[in-house]
C-alpha cells in the first residue's frame, strides 16, 4: 500500500484548522463521516447523523458497532495530534460500555491520555448526544505506538 | 427448536440492521451451538492506508453483530438484547484481501443477562484475529399485536 506522511497531514491539519483530509485518507473514518472540531485546546469529533450507520431499526439507534469505531478512530486521531505519534497507532485491545441507546442523531466523542509510555499508550474516550455529562458509552484501549 | 429455524431467524434478524447490510455481512453458519458471520473484505474498511489493514471499529460491528445475533441461537423465542458491554482483544492484525469471520456463541444464559464469547479470524479459527466477551441484556420478547404476551423480562 502507499506511503501516508501522518505527521505532514497532522501539521497541516492543525496549522490550517482543516481536518478533512487527515480524516479522509483512512476510508472507514470517511465511509462512516467522521469529523473534528477544534473547541480551544481541546479537540472534539463529531459523527454526524447517517442512515448508513443505523443498526437498531426500531427505534432508530446508531450500530454500536459504528460507536465504538468512531470512538477507537477518535483515540488514534487524538493520539496523532497530541501526542506526536508519527504512525497511525496499532489496537492492541479495546472495551466499552454502551450507557444509553445511540440515538438517529449527532454523536461526539472526546479522549484523555492516562498514560503515554515508549511503546504503548492507555486512551479512555466518552461518547455524548445530548450533554457531555450524560454519555451514551465509554470505552478505554490499549495502543502500540511506534516511535520514529 | 431445529437448526433450520436458528438459521432463518438470524438471518431475517441481520437483514433489518441497515449498518450490517452497508457492510455486507452474512450469515456463514447457525446452530444451537453459535453463529458465524461473515465479513466481505472492502477497501472502504480500510483502517490503515500504509497497509491496507480494515478498521477495528469494522471488527468491533462484526463482533457486536455477531455476539448479539447468537442471544438468536440460545433462546426459545426471539429478544432484542442491546448490548451492555463488548471487550475486544487482537492477537494480530487482519490480513488484507481477506474476509473476516466472526464466531459467538452465549455460554451462560440468565433471566436478565446473556454472556457471550467469540472470535474473528481469517484462515483457521484456531488461530484467530481476536478474542471478543460480550455481556447483553435480555429486554424479552417485542410486544405483539392482539395483546398476548412480551412483557418484557421483569
Amino acid at each position: 500500500m502507499s506511503q501516508v506522511d501522518f505527521d505532514a497531514m497532522v501539521r497541516q491539519a492543525l496549522e490550517s484548522n482543516d481536518y478533512a483530509p487527515l480524516i479522509e485518507s483512512v476510508p472507514y473514518a470517511r465511509m462512516i463521516g467522521m469529523q473534528c472540531l477544534r473547541l480551544g485546546d481541546e479537540m472534539v469529533f463529531r459523527l454526524p447523523q447517517s442512515q448508513d450507520n443505523i443498526g437498531n431499526p426500531m427505534l432508530p439507534a446508531i450500530h454500536g458497532g459504528v460507536i465504538a469505531g468512531f470512538m477507537e478512530h477518535a483515540a488514534m486521531l487524538h493520539l496523532l495530534m497530541f501526542m506526536g505519534t508519527p504512525h497511525l497507532p496499532k489496537i492492541i485491545d479495546f472495551s466499552i460500555d454502551y450507557l444509553r441507546a445511540g440515538h438517529y442523531r449527532d454523536t461526539f466523542a472526546a479522549c484523555q491520555v492516562w498514560r503515554q509510555g515508549r511503546r504503548v499508550a492507555n486512551v479512555a474516550i466518552t461518547a455524548w448526544q445530548t450533554q457531555q455529562a450524560e454519555p451514551i458509552a465509554t470505552a478505554r484501549c490499549h495502543f502500540k505506538i511506534d516511535q520514529a | 427448536m431445529s437448526d433450520s429455524l436458528i438459521l432463518e431467524r438470524t438471518q431475517r434478524f441481520l437483514s433489518l440492521l441497515r449498518h450490517c447490510q452497508v457492510l455486507g455481512l452474512s450469515v456463514e453458519h447457525a446452530d444451537r451451538k453459535g453463529l458465524t458471520l461473515r465479513l466481505p473484505y472492502s477497501e472502504q474498511l480500510i483502517g490503515n492506508p500504509e497497509t491496507g489493514g480494515i478498521h477495528g471499529g469494522a471488527i468491533t460491528t462484526l463482533m457486536d453483530t455477531t455476539c448479539g445475533i447468537s442471544t438468536a441461537c440460545a433462546l426459545p423465542e426471539l429478544e432484542v438484547c442491546p448490548t451492555l458491554d463488548l471487550r475486544i482483544d487482537y492477537m494480530h492484525p487482519a490480513e488484507p484481501g481477506l474476509d473476516v469471520f466472526g464466531f459467538a456463541e452465549c455460554y451462560r444464559v440468565t433471566p436478565h443477562v446473556i454472556f457471550t464469547r467469540g472470535v474473528a479470524y481469517q484462515r483457521d479459527i484456531n488461530e484467530p484475529i481476536a478474542h471478543v466477551v460480550g455481556t447483553f441484556m435480555r429486554m424479552g420478547q417485542p410486544p405483539r399485536k392482539g395483546g398476548a404476551g412480551g412483557e418484557g423480562a421483569a
